[in-house]
């Protein structure tokens, strides 16, 4: 009966794990290679130490999932260039800080980071797919 | 017992000074940045507190198999060069990694900060593990109980996860962002699952020798959380990643799964009178302390997650201090609580003299009272993010997180607390090392 239940359960661990990987996204834009870069750039740095994507990372700096559209180019070039108080100076150069603002842009396409209350529904669940 | 393997629990032991070294450093460089981004930067003293509480608990949770699954197969305590090649290979990876967060080199994704060719050893290392663990495993006559199979079960969830969260390095992951963090929350999530199926396993190992009960690992009903509790490592990652535009099935299978959590949690408090009476025989035990003490974190961390779990509530703490209440509550609550219970069974604590004993029951205390505060500081700076971030829709980053920043220094006074704590137990553990003998019948 053991062997039963757990082959069923690996069974069904497979089955979704093919579905997750060819269904999670469906609307899925490509990166360019400028972003492309620019996410090598930002694991390099380890930005993710102190940054969110989707909430997702560290808790020093705000979720940068949406930046690229609230905050010009000029302002972004600024901030990872020179850093701020709280943020170092990574010493990066300008190639990098424009493939990283690049990346964002493209990350920002995605989709956003913050669900709306309306999305809620009574079951406690929400639907924020784009496509339905 | 081998030099080797001594020097393996050593190892084992110093990671989780190293864990709370760097966790206090990193949680003072979170606060003043100004001061550290000169020395020694947040975005560098994460990855090595992230990475040694990471191999301290799977580095743990092997050493215990290691030593126990001797006796739980019933076999000769023979030398093995398996276990000698993964014990070097293994301590010299780790080792190499923080030569790598030290000249500031990183691979960037959460949990595995550094860079990805150094998963290759790992994966080598864990590869040779689970060999040998496998040919011991099926040299077993006996029928084999409920700690095996999850011993094994982690094992091989271990392999399977490790490899998922390296998929990311095929170009055809990363043509989507979706599908790249859907995929890396999948294999952490499940991740988890699996190491804590190898340390419930070693603690219901002890729970064993310690009461003497051999039907605690038979019956129907612990049979019955297993299978629950493998599916919650399958299917119940997806609460990571509610708020990502992914397809919505992915979040309402996590989330109907999530709610099997309840299970768990009635069981515990229905078992809870139950153990009153076995408790107060025991009490006086290093290690069964150790294990109530898991079992309370675990109490208070299930209830988080199943409240984290309804993705409605989910939305205001996704992103805050909460997930990291979660994260630590469970793996210092939990996880070294029953690896400290595991491995000073091992080193027979309980028979050191009463100086020591005294010095880690005072370490002890000491955790418990600063990890409540530490758990609470942590909810408390959550919450106030949650609400700043979602209800009042606060747009300047700076300004929402002042309040927060005044929960972060109780937070922090607190880790300072933990680490005074188990510092001593640490100390004690250390040198008892040297007692450790092979075999382990009471």
């Amino acid at each position: 009966m053991t062997r039963i239940i757990l082959t069923s359960l690996l069974l069904s661990f497979c089955c979704y794990t093919v579905l997750v990987y060819l269904y999670c996204d469906t609307n899925k834009i490509p990166p360019g290679d400028i972003a492309r870069n620019g996410w090598a750039v930002w694991q390099k740095n380890n930005c993710q130490s102190c940054h969110q994507v989707y909430g997702l990372g560290g808790y020093m700096g705000p979720d940068l999932t949406n930046i690229a559209a609230v905050r010009d180019r000029k302002h972004l070039y600024t901030f990872i260039k020179y850093g701020t108080g709280r943020m170092p100076n990574l010493q990066l150069p300008d190639e990098d800080v424009n493939a990283v603002i690049e990346w964002l842009s493209w990350v920002n396409k995605t989709g956003e980071t913050k669900v709306a209350a309306s999305a809620v529904r009574w079951t406690g669940t929400y639907s924020i797919n784009k496509q339905q | 017992m081998s030099i080797l393997f001594r020097t393996y629990i050593r190892f084992t032991l110093l990671l989780l000074l190293a864990t709370l070294a760097f966790g206090v450093l990193s949680s003072f460089a979170f606060l003043y940045p100004e001061i550290y981004n000169h020395y020694l930067p947040f975005y560098q003293l994460h990855p090595m507190h992230v990475s040694a509480a990471l191999f301290w608990i799977i580095s743990g949770a092997t050493a215990c198999i290691i030593y126990y699954k001797q006796e739980a197969f019933a076999q000769e305590n023979k030398k093995s060069n398996a276990v000698d090649i993964f014990i070097c290979l293994w301590i010299a990876t780790i080792l190499t990694i923080f030569g790598f967060y030290a000249f500031r080199q990183f691979g960037g994704r959460e949990y595995w900060e550094f860079p990805p060719f150094l998963c290759i050893p790992l994966l080598a290392s864990w590869l040779i593990l689970m060999t040998s663990y496998l040919t011991s495993l099926t040299k077993a006559t006996d029928r084999k109980p409920l700690y095996i199979l999850m011993w094994t079960t982690g094992i091989a969830f271990f392999l399977v996860t490790f490899i998922e969260q390296n998929l990311w390095q095929i170009p055809w992951f990363r043509q989507s962002l979706l599908r790249d963090i859907t995929v890396q929350w999948k294999a952490n999530g499940s991740m988890v699952g699996a190491w804590n199926q190898m340390i419930y396993g070693t603690s219901l190992f002890i729970m064993i020798k310690i009461s003497g009960d051999k039907s605690i690992a038979e019956n129907k009903k612990v049979l019955f959380f297993y299978f629950l509790s493998i599916t919650n490592l399958m299917f119940n990652w997806g609460h990571h990643i509610y708020n990502l535009p992914t397809t919505s099935w992915v979040r309402h299978v996590s989330y109907i799964i999530s709610m099997t959590e309840w299970i768990f949690l009635i069981s515990i408090i229905h078992g809870f009178k139950s153990k009153l009476e076995e408790r107060r025989k025991l009490k006086h035990l290093v290690s069964y302390k150790f294990l109530i003490a898991a079992e309370f974190w675990l109490y208070a961390n299930l209830v988080l997650a199943i409240m984290m779990s309804i993705p409605a509530i989910n939305r205001y703490t996704h992103g805050t201090h909460i997930t990291v209440a979660h994260a630590m509550g469970s793996t210092i609550g939990i996880n070294t609580m029953i690896l400290l219970a595991g491995i000073g069974y091992m080193l027979r604590v309980d028979e050191l003299p009463l100086k020591q004993k005294k010095a880690i029951a005072t370490g002890y205390y000491i955790t418990q009272v600063s990890l409540a505060v530490f758990w609470a500081a942590l909810i408390a700076a959550g919450m106030i993010k949650g609400y700043r971030n979602t209800v009042l829709n606060m747009s300047n980053f700076q300004e929402m997180m002042q309040p927060v920043l005044s929960a972060l220094k109780i937070f922090s006074l607190a880790g300072l607390g933990v680490f005074a704590g188990l510092l001593p137990v640490i100390a004690v553990y250390l040198k008892a090392v040297k007692n450790l003998k092979p075999e382990h019948n009471q």
